[in-house]
């Protein structure tokens, strides 16, 4: 059944913001309580689909998310006496405290039955086990925890939607089958499991600035979810510097946003962005996080990648960058991300604060690793530096190896610029 | 000797059609043959392979991944029957068997039969 949830258009006088905004707790507090994530999910989105009948006329309860919990409560037990093989989890579900009306009780509703934090929690880290197939673990969050419609998840990693629910249903049944836990890792297992949630989330902001080619308010949307999701996490588990590291990565990285395009669609560098574009509210929030979480001295790749966005950001000019620290940056990142691109980054940084024969060393030495093979920004650096060196026709050709690379729009339209301007127009198509 | 026979057959009837009844029944005959025999030691259905967690340990890490162990260069060479609470605690105890450590190991759920 397609969905009055968050991803639903709010009905007459209900905003869509009051399901946004309970969706998380109230899947998270039934789950728990019914031990059924695909049932809990079901019947949050039946409780939604009332309100949208039932709001406009009653008036949006006082506490709308206690009411989605009791009504989704007794909508799960239809379900549940309809399909009698889940009796033996319907008795278990009876055993909880009756919740009042969907009405609403004047007296508020019983403590137990209402999301707790861990409840929040062991949603996300059920929703992203490291059992389930990595890309089930994105959809499965961004349906489960954040309640985006399938079809929009679907339009969002631009597969087809029957596959999008297929995708859903199996990693549900597997959550099932396979006996996974709804419950917050035990400390040993926080660190890897963790990991995982602070993954999925990246993963999702990153969909959202995938090159255009898909449906574009719904990518924008994406960041917007991550953010979220990170801004969550942070506030629900506050002693984890590599949670603020990602949000901080995530806010600094969106500053930019507004400035990463021109008038045209046509991609701008970091180099040639207007600053006065970035938002500089969000530069101050993501820059005080990454303070506070390294301040705690327990470095991670969240928070290296976020203290490197924090070094760009807090340069008046990009002339101004101190490519100094970025490099050393780089150099501490790869004892977390031992891979060809974070080393390729920290060639162009060294490149920057030492000059690019330094750096054009270090990327050449990367030439032959397979992992690059396809990558077009290899080539490009390689020719950035090299045309800094004058070497004109070596740049050239580096250039046009990128263009073999990469079928993004915007990218092939910036290569095409350059070899432009060194070739003085003859070449450039 | 102790044989663990492995049953590739058809996906299982959905529960509570004739068609399960009689599986039901028949195996339990079968069971009660082999019980009758001596020779049964345990039996069980399992739910289907997408239900399945791959589990190798290299470097002391260990490495889940969702599914069957697909690329079958390892020989089916044994079986342990565990019982435990959940999913996680049944992957700790995979990855302690020596087999993780060189080869893979499946941890696939038994399908709980109603007594």
């Amino acid at each position: 059944m397609q969905p009055a949830g968050p991803g639903h258009q709010g009905g007459a006088g209900v905003p869509e913001e009051v399901f946004r905004a309970h969706w998380w707790p109230a899947v998270a507090a039934v789950t728990r309580q019914l031990g059924d994530l695909e049932l809990a999910e079901d019947a949050v989105q039946d409780a939604c689909a009332a309100a949208l009948v039932q709001w406009p006329a009653t008036g949006v309860p006082a506490s709308p998310g206690a009411w989605l919990i009791g009504t989704a409560r007794h909508k799960a037990l239809d379900r549940m006496r309809r399909e009698s093989r889940r009796a033996a989890k319907e008795a278990r579900a009876t055993l909880e405290p009756e919740p009042p009306g969907p009405a609403g009780s004047p007296a508020g509703p019983p403590e137990p039955w209402l999301a707790t934090a861990d409840d929040e929690l062991a949603l996300v880290f059920t929703c992203c086990h490291p059992a389930l197939d990595p890309a089930a673990r994105v959809a499965l969050t961004l349906r489960s925890v954040c309640g985006l419609a399938t079809a929009g998840i679907a339009a969002a990693f631009l597969v087809p939607e029957p596959t999008m629910a297929q995708r859903l249903v199996r990693a549900k049944r597997k959550i099932r089958q396979a006996g996974i836990a709804f419950r917050v890792p035990s400390r040993a297992d926080l660190p890897g499991r963790l990991g995982a949630v602070l993954r999925v989330v990246y993963l999702v902001f990153t969909a959202g600035h995938q090159p255009a080619s898909g449906d574009q308010p719904v990518r924008g949307d994406l960041c917007e979810q991550a953010i979220r999701l990170a801004r969550s996490l942070s506030a629900l588990l506050p002693a984890e510097p590599e949670v603020s590291g990602l949000l901080a990565l995530l806010l600094l990285t969106d500053a930019r946003r507004g400035a990463r395009t021109g008038p045209e669609g046509d991609l701008v560098l970091l180099a040639d962005q207007d600053r006065s574009r970035w938002d500089h509210a969000l530069i101050a929030e993501g820059e005080a996080l990454v303070t506070a979480a390294l301040r705690q001295r327990r470095p991670g790749p969240y928070q290296l990648h976020a203290a490197i966005a924090a070094c760009h950001s807090g340069a008046e000019s990009a002339a101004a960058t101190d490519w100094r620290q970025i490099s050393l940056l780089y150099g501490e990142l790869i004892r977390y991300e031992p891979t060809p691109v974070v080393q390729a980054n920290r060639a162009v940084a060294v490149a920057m604060a030492e000059g690019p024969a330094a750096g054009l060393d270090m990327l050449d030495r990367l030439r032959g690793d397979a992992r690059l093979a396809r990558w077009p920004q290899l080539p490009i650096a390689r020719a950035e530096l090299l045309r800094r060196l004058g070497r004109l026709p070596e740049a050239g050709a580096a250039y046009r190896a990128a263009l073999e690379l990469t079928g993004a729009v915007p990218e092939r339209a910036l290569i095409a610029r350059r070899l432009a301007e060194i070739t003085g127009g003859q070449n450039a198509r | 000797m102790k044989y663990l026979i492995l049953l590739y057959g058809k996906p299982l009837p959905e529960p509570g059609t004739p068609a399960a009844r009689a599986l039901i029944r028949s195996w339990d005959e079968a069971e009660e043959r082999m019980g009758k025999a001596g020779v049964l030691i345990d039996c069980a259905p399992l739910h289907p392979p997408a239900a399945s967690t791959t589990v190798r340990v290299r470097d002391g890490e260990t490495l889940i991944t969702d599914g069957p162990a697909a690329e079958i260069k390892e020989q089916f060479g044994g079986f342990t029957l565990i019982e435990c609470a959940d999913l996680d605690e049944a992957l700790r105890w995979a990855a302690a068997l020596p087999t993780a450590a060189d080869g893979k190991v499946e941890v696939r759920p038994l399908v709980q039969v109603p007594a």
